[in-house]
C-alpha cells in the first residue's frame, strides 16, 4: 500500500515537472529540494524496503568471516566521523555482530580521534546487549585511538605493544589474555578498517596489509569506493561500498543467522530512501535532458 | 638563520627517513618511533595555534559587530563548552556529559550537513547534467548505469549489474591506477624538491 502510494505521489509530481519543462517553464530549485525531501519522507513513513543479495566483492568478506575457524584473530579499526557514520557505521555493527557470532576474538581500535567516541556508542548499543557472554579482555577489548595515522600501523606492524602499552581503559595490554599471543598486527588473520577518509582502507592496505601480509578487508563511504576497486580482489578480500554495500552484508547476515532478524538493520532499512532518492535523481536527469533536446529543437536556450 | 635551519632540518630528517624506510632494523624502527613522537608533539604545537586563531578571529568578529558575529559566539562557546566537558572532573571523553553533548548533538549536525548533499546532487542532475556533447553524454550514460546498479530493476538487474561491474572494474580502474601513478610519482618529486630546499614556499615569505 506504502509503494502504491508513494508511486503515485512521485510519478504525478515527476509527471508534472516533465510537463513543465517540456512547456519550456522552468523548474525552481526549491521545488526540487521540496520534492527530493517529500520522497524520502514516504519511503521512511511507509518504511519501504527492498530485497538485497550480496555481490561477491561483499560475499567474500561475509565468507572470510565465516569461515575463520573459531578463535581467530580480527582487527576492527574505526576510521571514521560522525558525517560518515550513518553510512557506515552499520557496517562496523554487522562486522561486531558477525564476528562474535563466530566466536572471533576481535581487537577494537581507531585511527581518527572521531572514531574513538563513535566506537563506544556500538559498544554499548550492539555488544554489550547482544553478546551478554562476551568478556573483556577474552573475546574483545578496545585499544582506542592513537595519533599518528598510517606512522601507527607503521610501527604495529612490527610491535603493538610499543605504540598500545595500554589498551583504551588503561589496562596494560600483557594483563589482557587476548593479547598473549600477539606480538604484531602479523598476527592477526583479518583486518578490517571502517572509513572513508585518510587514513582509512587504503593506508591499511599500504601500511599493514600488504607488508604484514595479513588478509585485508574494507567498508567505505560510497563516494570513496571507487577509489578502492583496483586493490580488489588481491590486496583487499573484499569491501563494502556505502550503504549499498552494507545493507548486502545484513542481509547476508539475516539469511545465515536468522537471529538477527530482530535486531536493528539500519543499512536494509536505508535503502528504502535511498533506492527512492535514486529514482528520483535518474527521473530528474532524464527530465532535465528531455527539455534541453525539445529546446534545442526550438532553437532556444536552457 | 631563518631559513637556513628549516631548511637543514628539512633536509635531514628528509634523508633519514627516507632511508629509514628501506632499513628493517631495531635501530631504524627506533629511530622512526622517535620521529613519530616528534610528529606528534608538531601536531600538538599547531593545535594551539589553531585554537588561538579560532579564538583571535573570532573574538575580534565578535569585538566589532561583523556580518553574522553571531555565528563567532556560536562557535566559541561550543568550543569551549565540549573542551570543559572533556575534562577528568567532569567525567572526560567517556563521562555522560560529554558522551551526550558529542551523541546527541555533534553527530546529529555532522550527519545533517552530510545530508544535505542529497538536495544539491538532485537539483544539479535536473539542471546541470546535459548530454551537452559526446563526452558528456558518455558521463551521464555512465552514471544513469551506475545508479541503476543500486535500485531494484526486476530483470534488468544481472545485465545492468554486470554493465556497472565492467565498467568500475575495467575503464574505472585503469584510470585509478593510472592516477595512483601519476600522485605518486608526483609526491616523490615534490618531496625531493622539498628536501633538497628547490620548494620553499613552506618557509612563508619572511
Amino acid at each position: 500500500m506504502g509503494l502504491i502510494i508513494s508511486a503515485v505521489v512521485i510519478g504525478g509530481g515527476l509527471l508534472w515537472m516533465l510537463y513543465l519543462s517540456i512547456k519550456g517553464q522552468d523548474v525552481d530549485r526549491r521545488i526540487v529540494y521540496v520534492f527530493v525531501g517529500a520522497t524520502v519522507a514516504l519511503a521512511i513513513i511507509f518504511r519501504l524496503e527492498f530485497g538485497e543479495v550480496a555481490t561477491p566483492i561483499v560475499k567474500s568478506v561475509f565468507d572470510k568471516i565465516e569461515n575463520l575457524p573459531a578463535g581467530s584473530k580480527i582487527v576492527l579499526s574505526y576510521d571514521f566521523d560522525p558525517a560518515m557514520a550513518p553510512e557506515v557505521n552499520p557496517m562496523a555493527n554487522a562486522f561486531i555482530r558477525h564476528i562474535l557470532e563466530k566466536k572471533h576474538r576481535l581487537y577494537f581500535m581507531s585511527l581518527w580521534a572521531t572514531g574513538q567516541s563513535l566506537l563506544s556508542v556500538s559498544l554499548n548499543d550492539v555488544l554489550k546487549p547482544e553478546f551478554p557472554d562476551a568478556k573483556y579482555g577474552v573475546d574483545y577489548c578496545n585499544l582506542g585511538y592513537k595519533a599518528g595515522n598510517e606512522g601507527v600501523l607503521n610501527v604495529v606492524i612490527t610491535n603493538f605493544r610499543k605504540m598500545f602499552p595500554s589498551d583504551a581503559n588503561g589496562n596494560s595490554l600483557d594483563s589482557l589474555p587476548m593479547f598473549k599471543d600477539v606480538e604484531s598486527l602479523k598476527d592477526m588473520d583479518l583486518l578490517i578498517s571502517v572509513g572513508g577518509g585518510k587514513p582509512g582502507v587504503k593506508e591499511w592496505i599500504l601500511f599493514a596489509g600488504d607488508p604484514g601480509k595479513v588478509a585485508m578487508a574494507g567498508g567505505s563511504a560510497a563516494v570513496s569506493a571507487p577509489l578502492l576497486y583496483p586493490y580488489w580482489p588481491r590486496q583487499l578480500i573484499g569491501l563494502l561500498g556505502g550503504t549499498k554495500g552494507a545493507a548486502e552484508y545484513e542481509a547476508e547476515l539475516i539469511k545465515t543467522y536468522p537471529r538477527f532478524k530482530d535486531k536493528s538493520m539500519p543499512a536494509l532499512r536505508m535503502m528504502g530512501p535511498q533506492t527512492m532518492a535514486h529514482v528520483v535523481i535518474i527521473a530528474f536527469i532524464v527530465i532535465g535532458n528531455v527539455a534541453y533536446f525539445r529546446s534545442r529543437k526550438k532553437g532556444g536556450q536552457l | 638563520m631563518k631559513q637556513q635551519i628549516p631548511l637543514v632540518l628539512v633536509f635531514v630528517f628528509g634523508v633519514l627517513l627516507a632511508i629509514q624506510y628501506f632499513v628493517p632494523s631495531e635501530p631504524s624502527q627506533r629511530f622512526y618511533e622517535v620521529a613519530l613522537d616528534g610528529l606528534t608533539v608538531i601536531g600538538i604545537f599547531a593545535m594551539v595555534l589553531g585554537i588561538w586563531s579560532q579564538i583571535h578571529v573570532g573574538y575580534n568578529k565578535i569585538k566589532r559587530r561583523a556580518e553574522d558575529w553571531q555565528y563567532s559566539v556560536v562557535t566559541l562557546v561550543s568550543m569551549f563548552g565540549m573542551a570543559f566537558c572533556g575534562l577528568s572532573f567532569m567525567g572526560g571523553l567517556n563521562g555522560p556529559i560529554f558522551r551526550q553533548l558529542y551523541n546527541n548533538i555533534f553527530i546529529p549536525i555532522q550527519a545533517a550537513i552530510f545530508s544535505l548533499l542529497a538536495f544539491y546532487i538532485a537539483s544539479a542532475s535536473y539542471r546541470a547534467f546535459r548530454a551537452r556533447s559526446a563526452v558528456s553524454t558518455v558521463l551521464l550514460v555512465a552514471a544513469l548505469l551506475l545508479m541503476l546498479r543500486v535500485i531494484p530493476t526486476g530483470p534488468l538487474a544481472d545485465p545492468i549489474n554486470q554493465i556497472g561491474s565492467w565498467m568500475l572494474m575495467v575503464p574505472n580502474m585503469a584510470a585509478k591506477r593510472a592516477i595512483l601513478i601519476g600522485v605518486g610519482l608526483g609526491s616523490v618529486a615534490t618531496a625531493l624538491k622539498i628536501v633538497l630546499g628547490i620548494e620553499r614556499s613552506y618557509l612563508g615569505k619572511d
